[in-house]
């Protein structure tokens, strides 16, 4: 039922969101979370669960931060 | 050395006593064999899969339910994917439907709204398994039948939760150092649910994602906290500590905790959530359904504890395959027994 990684929100009409995996187009109903066209969206059951902060570049550089105190 | 490599080696190179790391997500069993992360680590660092494949802890009861509503007349039984090959006590619902019962997948539950109300003479019952993270598109489904003034679409609930599966894992078990926290489950609870488990049970708990970088960091971060309670959020970039508080009041709205029967592993007091008396009429008779019987030899039960591997089962890879599954966790993409029997994975 989960799509592992985030996609991006391509269209928005309604709650009806179009949602680009890399190439791989789905639909997903947005009723859960406030989204907007280029947001970087979790799915999970046919439904945007999460949006999630846009800086990927970032995300490797943050996680090592979190456990620096180990 | 760039951190990650620090941590691969650190990782590869272990040589204290044997640990046992616990990923309890059905989706995070998926990404380890996916990125092949075992072979990643030392031989003493062990990882589990735990009882978070939604399919594979759905009880027979549920299944042989829904089987006999798809084959009731009038009747429509929609699911979501894996369910569907699951087998009940008698039949799956691939089989009902090969019988004459009416079974449809579904991608998007809204689908099912639409459905119904398109065809206001027949009556539809959406098979509501899954978490936390499941929940509220239930929720939503419900809100959506209730707008769009439909009454001839109901649910079948077998929805489960995760922190008493976990104390409940701790107690029976005792063979787990610490836990890869569902990382999906915490997007809607945040990572805070995991924080009085933590302290209660005396363990770590690290949140992670589905990446392989995100993975090793998380069984590095459970290495450094061996011995230790702690919590370490690893998936800032989805995780809050709070979680998704819309979500949260949705489920809020429709559903209140029960117990639940689990797999394998019997009735877990306050493990479930069900329907609200108030929204009774679009239940579709999930009371009661607590029975489960597993195929002769299935170790599905000691699979979904960590209490054996996979690859352990009798069955496994000779009568038990993903072609011809005789438990559900060689069924479902996210069960362990299937993970590892498409990644070759062994136990270590």
């Amino acid at each position: 039922m989960c799509v592992a990684l985030p996609g991006r929100v391509t269209e928005l009409n309604g709650t009806k969101a179009t949602v680009d995996f890399s190439g791989n187009i789905v639909e997903a109903e947005a009723g859960l979370v406030k989204v907007k066209v280029g947001d970087r969206v979790l799915v999970h059951a046919g439904c945007i669960i999460q949006t999630m902060s846009d800086a990927e570049a970032d995300e490797l550089e943050e996680l090592f931060m979190e456990i620096e105190d180990l | 050395m760039s951190k990650l490599e620090e941590i691969k080696e650190q990782l590869k190179n272990y040589d204290g006593e044997d640990l046992r790391f616990m990923e309890v997500c059905g989706t995070h069993t998926a990404a380890i064999s996916e990125n092949g992360i075992p072979n990643l680590l030392s031989p003493k660092i062990h990882l589990i899969s735990g009882p978070g494949c939604p399919v594979c802890v759905t009880v027979t009861a549920v299944i042989d339910k829904l089987t006999e509503l798809s084959l009731t007349e009038n009747t429509t039984v929609l699911t979501f994917g894996d369910l569907i090959r699951v087998k009940g006590s008698k039949m799956s619902l691939a089989d009902a439907r090969a019988a004459g019962g009416s079974v449809e997948m579904l991608y998007s539950p809204m689908d099912a709204v639409k459905m119904a109300k398109n065809n206001p003479d027949r009556n539809y019952v959406f098979a509501a398994i899954g978490f936390e993270t499941t929940t509220p598109v239930y929720a939503m489904v419900l809100e959506n039948a209730i707008e769009a003034d439909v009454h001839n679409l109901k649910l079948l609930t077998s929805l489960k939760t995760m922190p008493e599966v976990i104390r409940w894992v701790c107690k029976n078990t005792n063979n787990v150092d610490g836990f890869i926290a569902p990382g999906h489950v915490s997007v809607i609870t945040g990572s805070d649910l995991f924080k009085e488990l933590s302290e209660e049970t005396g363990l770590p708990f690290a949140v992670a994602g589905f990446e392989g970088a995100g993975l090793l960091t998380a069984i590095y971060a459970l290495v450094k906290m061996k011995g230790h309670s702690g919590i370490k959020n690893l998936y800032k970039s989805a995780v809050s500590e709070k979680g998704n508080e819309e979500a949260a009041k949705a489920i809020d709205k429709f559903f209140e905790p029960c117990d639940a029967s689990w797999r394998g592993m019997g009735m877990i007091p306050g493990s479930g959530m069900r329907l609200k008396a108030e929204y009774a009429e679009y239940d579709a008779g999930s009371y009661g359904l607590d029975e489960d019987h597993m195929p002769p030899g299935c170790s599905c039960s000691r699979v979904l504890t960590g209490e054996i591997s996979p690859d352990e089962c009798p069955l496994f890879g000779k009568k038990c395959t993903p072609e011809d599954a005789h438990g559900a966790c060689m069924v479902s993409t996210e069960g362990s027994c299937y993970n590892y029997y498409v990644s070759g994975r062994k136990k270590r």
